[in-house]
C-alpha cells in the first residue's frame, strides 16, 4: 500500500495517456470510465496472463482504461510493446498496478501479499476457489472488496458458456496432455506402411470424458491414434464417438451423472468392474490419459501400481488429475517420473505449457464477462445480482461474503428416461405421435359440455334435424381422423383440395335453378335463378381451380 | 333418376371425399388422393343435375353457369405462380363464402323451400338460414382481407382498432338481437331487413377479424378460413336438408380447424389468442419498448457470397432453413441449384421446414417441390433440430423468428415457448436477410450476435445467385 500518491492513476482518461511516464489527465465532472489492471502473475510456474493485447482493445472499446504490469505477458509471448500498441498503460510494479486499478483481472488465486496490495473497495477477476481458500477470502472482504470468482460460474446456464474459463482451460489441457504423451511416447501416434516397415498405430486410452478429455481424444484422433474412452457418465458416449473415439462401456449398470454435468462418486460394485475394464485397457494401451475428477473429493484412484506394471515398457500415463492427487497411484505431481518402464507424466502446469494459447481463451472468458458486467459500454461495472450468472460468480459483494450462491432456479432437465423414450416417439408421422391425453378433470369437463349440449339439442330439436345432426357430428369426427396424421409438408394441397371440396355448395345451388315444383304462389324465380347461378359461377370456379392447383402442387412432389 | 339413386350416389360421393383427405396426408398417395376428390365432385354434381331436384328447363343454365366457372378456374389454376399460392387459396374461400350467402338468401326467398315448414322446423329452418348466411359472409370478407394481405395489398400489420374485442361483443350482440327479429318476421319481406343488417355486420366483423391478425399468424387465418369455408357449406347443407353437404362441409370444416390447431401449436401459441389478434404489435403489453437493456449483445459479423460458398464447399453437412424471405426473392430454383450442385460434390444437404414458415401451411414445401427438390431431403423441425450440433453449416434464407434463440431463452421475449430451428447449435450459421429488421413477430434476433453466426446482406435471389456462381468457380 505504499504507492498511495499514484492514485489519482484511477481517473485517467486511458486513451488520452499511453506510455508509463505520461502523466495522469484529470477528468473530472463525468462518469470516470474504470480501470483495469492486469497484474505479472506470481506462482511459481505460471506463464499464463489475465488478458493479451487482442482483448485489451476490445476492452478499450468497452470503455474501460486498461493498465498491465511490465513483464506481465512475456511467457505468454505478448511482450509490453504489444500491450502499448492495443492502448494499454504500462505498470512498472506491482504495487503501482493493484493500487492503480479499480478492477484486477488475475489467473492464478492471489497470494495474501497480493491481496493486501488491492485497493479497498476494488473489484477482482479470476480464479479463487473458495471454498479452497477461507483466508483469502476473508481478507478480500476486510478490503471492501467486490471479488468474482470465474471458477464459480454457474456452467449450466448455457448463456455462461463463453465465460466459462474452466472449460477453456481445461481444453487446453487436454490437448497439450496429449502433446506430452507423444513426446514421451517412443513411436508415431498415427499407423503407417513404409519402405522400412509396418507402423502399428498407437492406442490411446483416456480415462474421463469431460472438456479435458474430449479435447484429448480430439487430438489424440487427430494424431492418428487408435482413441478409446471411458466415462461414468453414459450420455458422454456419443461426444466421445463423435471426436472420433471408441467408448468403452463398464460392464455394470449404474447411472454416474452428479447433476450440473458433473460426475459423482460410485459403488462398490461398480468401481469392482471399473477396476477390472481398467486393468484390462492398462495391458493393451500404449498411452493413457486420465482426467478424472469429482468436485470437492481428492482425484479417484483409477490406475493402481499393478496395472501399471501391466502395461508395455515404454508406455506413457499423463495424469492430468496429478493437482488433486492423481488418478494414477505412482503420480508425483509437476513431475514426469518413470516407474516400471512406464513414463508417468504428473505435470500440474499443461496450461502454462500453452501460455499464449491458455491466456487468449482466458482473456476471452473475462471479456464476456466484463461485457456481462457492462451492458452500459461506459466503462463502469455493474455487478448485478439479479442475474443467475452473475450472481453465482460473484463470491464477495462489497465486503459482504456472498458465497455460496443460492442454487439456480433452472427448469428441470429430464434426465435419462427421456433421452430414451424420444426414438420410440418419433414413429408417428404427423401430430399424433406427440400429442398426451388429456387430464381427467379436462375430459370429464368437456364429457359434461358435451353431454348437456346434446341434451338440449335433443330435448327440443324435431326429428328430422336430429338425423342430420347426427350426420354432421359423425362427420366432424371423421374429419378430425383422417386429417390429424397428415404430413406437415402435405398442409398446402390439403388445404386447396379441402377447399375445392367445399365448393360441394354447389349441390346447395344446382337444386335452385330449376326445382321440379315451381308452381309455388309468388316464388320469385328470376331472383332465385339469377342467384343460384352466380353461385354456382362461384363454386365452379373454385371446384376446377381448386382440383386443378392442387394436382399442379401435386405433381411436383417427387423423390 | 330417382332420389334413392341420387342418395346412394352421394354416399359414393362422400366416400370419396373421406378418401380423398385420407390420401392426402401422404406423398405417396396423394394425387391419388386428389383424384377421389375430383371423381366425387363429379359424382355428386351429375347425381344432382340429373336427379329429380333439378328438371330440364334448368340444364342451359347450369351448364352454362358451370363452363364460365370452370374456364376461370382453370385459367387461375394454370396461371398462378406457386409463391402466389397463399392468395389464391384465400380468394377461392372467398367464393365459396360468397356462394354459401347467395345459396342461403336463395332459400329464404324461395317460398317452396320454406312454405311447407311449421313450428320448430320452421326455425330450426330459419336459424340455419340465419347462420348459413352469417358464417358464409364472415368467410367471404375474411377472405378477401386475407387475399389483400397475402398479395402485399394490405399492409400486413395488424390494424388494432380501440376496444376492438368490445366491438366485436358489440357485433355479436346486434347479430343476435336481429336473428331474434328475423325468426319473428312473419313475412319474407319483413324478413329481410334484419338479415341485410346482420350481412352487413357479418361482412365487418370478417373484415375486422383478419384486419387485426398479424402477418405472422397468417397461416392460421388461412386455414381457419378454409375451416370456415366448410362450416358455411355445412350449415347450407341443414338448410337445405342435404347430408352430402353436411358431411362435405363437416369434414372440411373439422379439417380446417387441426390444422389451425396444428399451426398454433407449432407457435405455441393459443388459437383463441391468435383469432383475438394483435400479434405482432406486443398485444396488450409494449414489450417492444423496452428493448433498450435487452438487447442482444455481440457483434454482427458479415460475409460475402464468396465466402458463403467457400463455406458450403467445406462443409459435409448443411442444413437449409427457407423462411418467407426465400418466396418472396423467388430464390427456391437457385437454392435447388445449389443444392444439387453440393450434393453432387458429395455434400449431405437437407431442409428444415418450420410448421409455420412462410405465409401458409405447407407453404416451403410447395416451393421446395416446385423447384424440384427432393422431397426426402425435405425435412420438418422435429426430424432434424437434434442434427443441428454435427452440421457444419446452417444455411436461413430469408427466415426470423422461426430460428429465433430467444424463444428458448429469453421467458420475456413475446415468442418465448415457441419452437424453433436451432441453427445456432451447427458450427456456422448463415443468416441471409435484406437488412437488419425484425421479423414479422417485431421481436430482435439473438442469433444474428451469436459469434458462430454470419450474415449475408442482400437480396436472396441475388445472393444465392452469386454463391452459386462462386460454387461453381
Amino acid at each position: 500500500m505504499a504507492v498511495n500518491s499514484r492514485s489519482g492513476i484511477r481517473r485517467t482518461v486511458p486513451l488520452a495517456c499511453r506510455g508509463p511516464d505520461a502523466a495522469p489527465v484529470s477528468n473530472q465532472g463525468k462518469v470516470m470510465p474504470q480501470v483495469i489492471g492486469v497484474p505479472k502473475e506470481t506462482a511459481a510456474g505460471e506463464k499464463r496472463v489475465a488478458t493479451v493485447p487482442e482483448v485489451v482493445e476490445k476492452l478499450i472499446k468497452l470503455g474501460f482504461g486498461v493498465m498491465v504490469q511490465s513483464g506481465a505477458g512475456d511467457a505468454a509471448n505478448c511482450s509490453d510493446d504489444s500491450y502499448r500498441a492495443a492502448g494499454a498503460q504500462i505498470a512498472a510494479s506491482a504495487a503501482e498496478l493493484w493500487s492503480g486499478a479499480d478492477i484486477v483481472f488475475k489467473v492464478g488465486v492471489p497470494t495474501a501479499d497480493e491481496a493486501g496490495l488491492m485497493r479497498e473497495g476494488g473489484t477482482l477477476l479470476g480464479f479463487v476457489w473458495p471454498a479452497q481458500n477461507p483466508d483469502l477470502m476473508q481478507q478480500l472482504a476486510a478490503k471492501k472488496a467486490t471479488v468474482l470468482a470465474i471458477d464459480c460460474l454457474p456452467r449450466v446456464l448455457s448463456r455462461a458458456q463463453k465465460m466459462d474459463a474452466l472449460t477453456s482451460q481445461a481444453g487446453v489441457a487436454g490437448y497439450r496432455a496429449v502433446i506430452e504423451a507423444a513426446n514421451a511416447f517412443g513411436r508415431f501416434f498415427n499407423g503407417q506402411i513404409t519402405a522400412a516397415g509396418k507402423v502399428p498405430p498407437a492406442k490411446v486410452f483416456i480415462a474421463g470424458a469431460g472438456v479435458a478429455g474430449l479435447a484429448a481424444i480430439g487430438t489424440a484422433a487427430g494424431l492418428g491414434a487408435i482413441v478409446r474412452a471411458n466415462d461414468t457418465r453414459a450420455e458422454v458416449a456419443d461426444q466421445v464417438v463423435s471426436l472420433g473415439g471408441e467408448f468403452v462401456k463398464v460392464d455394470y449398470e449404474e447411472e454416474g451423472s452428479g447433476g450440473g454435468g458433473y460426475a459423482k462418486v460410485m459403488s462398490e460394485g461398480f468401481q469392482q468392474a471399473q477396476r477390472e475394464m481398467y486393468a484390462k485397457q492398462a495391458r493393451e494401451v500404449d498411452v493413457i490419459i486420465t482426467t478424472a475428477l469429482i468436485p470437492g473429493k481428492p482425484a479417484p484412484r483409477l490406475i493402481t501400481a499393478e496395472m501399471v506394471q501391466s502395461m508395455k515398457p515404454g508406455s506413457v500415463i499423463v495424469d492430468m488429475a496429478a493437482e488433486r492427487g492423481g488418478n494414477c497411484e505412482l503420480t508425483e505431481p509437476g513431475r514426469a517420473v518413470v516407474k516400471h518402464g512406464v513414463t508417468i507424466i504428473g505435470y500440474t502446469d499443461l496450461n502454462s505449457r500453452l501460455a499464449k494459447q491458455s491466456s487468449t481463451l482466458y482473456a476471452t472468458n473475462l471479456f464476456r464477462l466484463t461485457e456481462e458486467l457492462c451492458k452500459t459500454k461506459d466503462g463502469v461495472i455493474n455487478v448485478n445480482m439479479e442475474d443467475d450468472a452473475i450472481r453465482g460468480l460473484t463470491v464477495v459483494k462489497e465486503g459482504g461474503i456472498t458465497w455460496p450462491p443460492p442454487p439456480i432456479q433452472l427448469p428441470a432437465a429430464p434426465p435419462k428416461p427421456a433421452a430414451a423414450a424420444k426414438p420410440a416417439e418419433k414413429k408417428g408421422h404427423g401430430h399424433g405421435g406427440s400429442s398426451e391425453p388429456m387430464s381427467a378433470k379436462a375430459l370429464a369437463l368437456l364429457f359434461g359440455i358435451g353431454a348437456l349440449a346434446f341434451w338440449f339439442v335433443g330435448a327440443y330439436a324435431p326429428p328430422a334435424f336430429l338425423g342430420h345432426f347426427t350426420v354432421f357430428v359423425l362427420a366432424c369426427f371423421v374429419g378430425y381422423m383422417v386429417v390429424w396424421n397428415v404430413t406437415p409438408a402435405l398442409h398446402t394441397p390439403l388445404m386447396s383440395v379441402t377447399n375445392a371440396i367445399s365448393s360441394i355448395i354447389c349441390i346447395g345451388a344446382l337444386v335452385q335453378v330449376a326445382p321440379p315444383v315451381t308452381e309455388a304462389v309468388g316464388r320469385p324465380g328470376a331472383w332465385i335463378l339469377g342467384l343460384a347461378v352466380a353461385g354456382i359461377v362461384l363454386t365452379t370456379i373454385n371446384m376446377f381451380g381448386g382440383f386443378a392447383v392442387t394436382r399442379r402442387m401435386l405433381d411436383m412432389f417427387r423423390k | 333418376m330417382s332420389m334413392s339413386l341420387v342418395t346412394v350416389a352421394y354416399i359414393g360421393a362422400i366416400i370419396l371425399f373421406i378418401l380423398s383427405l385420407g390420401g392426402l396426408s401422404h406423398p405417396e398417395t396423394s394425387r391419388r388422393g386428389n383424384l377421389y376428390g375430383i371423381a366425387g365432385m363429379t359424382l355428386a354434381v351429375l347425381a344432382t343435375v340429373f336427379g329429380p331436384q333439378v328438371n330440364s328447363q334448368g340444364y342451359a343454365w347450369i351448364i352454362g353457369a358451370m363452363v364460365v366457372g370452370a374456364a376461370i378456374g382453370l385459367y387461375a389454376a394454370r396461371t398462378v405462380k406457386m409463391t402466389q399460392m397463399p392468395e389464391l387459396v384465400a380468394l377461392m374461400h372467398s367464393l365459396v363464402g360468397l356462394a354459401a350467402a347467395l345459396v342461403g338468401f336463395a332459400t329464404y326467398i324461395d317460398p317452396a323451400a320454406t312454405g311447407h315448414l311449421q313450428g320448430a322446423e320452421k326455425l330450426i329452418h330459419e336459424i340455419e338460414i340465419y347462420l348459413g348466411i352469417l358464417i358464409g359472409l364472415v368467410t367471404f370478407s375474411g377472405s378477401i382481407v386475407a387475399f389483400g394481405k397475402l398479395s402485399g395489398k394490405i399492409g400486413g400489420k395488424p390494424l388494432l382498432l380501440p376496444a376492438r374485442h368490445w366491438l366485436n361483443l358489440a357485433g355479436l350482440l346486434v347479430v343476435i338481437y336481429f336473428g331474434a327479429r328475423f325468426i319473428q318476421a312473419d313475412s319474407i319481406g319483413a324478413g329481410m331487413t334484419p338479415l341485410v343488417v346482420m350481412s352487413v355486420i357479418a361482412l365487418l366483423f370478417g373484415i375486422h377479424m383478419v384486419m387485426a391478425i398479424g402477418g405472422a399468424d397468417m397461416p392460421v387465418v388461412v386455414s381457419m378460413l378454409n375451416s370456415y369455408s366448410g362450416w358455411a357449406a355445412a350449415a347450407t347443407g341443414f338448410m337445405l336438408s342435404n347430408d352430402l353437404l353436411i358431411v362435405t362441409g363437416a369434414l372440411v370444416g373439422s379439417s380446417g380447424a387441426i390444422l389451425s390447431y396444428i399451426m398454433c401449436r407449432a407457435m405455441n401459441r393459443h388459437f383463441v389468442s391468435v383469432i383475438a389478434g394483435g400479434f405482432g404489435t406486443g398485444g396488450g403489453a409494449p414489450a417492444p419498448a423496452a428493448g433498450g437493456a435487452a438487447q442482444p449483445a455481440g457483434e454482427v459479423v458479415s460475409v460475402s457470397a464468396q465466402e458463403t460458398a467457400e463455406l458450403l464447399r467445406e462443409a459435409k453437412n448443411v442444413i437449409i432453413v427457407p423462411g418467407y424471405g426465400m418466396a418472396v426473392a423467388q430464390a427456391q430454383h437457385t437454392v435447388q441449384e445449389i443444392t444439387r450442385h453440393l450434393r453432387d460434390k458429395g455434400v449431405n444437404v437437407r431442409f428444415g421446414i418450420h410448421p409455420v414458415a412462410g405465409r401458409m401451411p405447407g407453404h416451403m414445401n410447395v416451393l421446395l417441390a416446385e423447384a424440384k427438390v427432393p422431397y426426402d431431403i425435405v425435412l420438418e423441425m422435429d426430424e432434424l433440430n437434434e442434427d443441428f450440433p454435427d452440421t457444419d453449416v446452417a444455411m436461413v434464407i430469408g427466415a426470423n423468428d422461426i430460428v429465433n434463440p430467444a424463444a428458448q431463452d429469453d421467458p420475456a421475449s413475446p415468442i418465448a415457448g415457441m419452437p424453433v430451428l436451432e441453427v445456432w447449435k451447427a458450427k456456422t450459421s448463415i443468416v441471409m436477410k435484406r437488412s437488419m429488421a425484425s421479423g414479422y413477430a417485431g421481436v430482435d434476433n439473438p442469433l444474428f450476435y451469436k459469434e458462430n453466426n454470419r450474415m449475408l446482406f442482400g437480396d436472396a435471389k441475388k445472393m444465392l445467385d452469386e454463391v452459386l456462381v462462386a460454387l461453381k468457380g
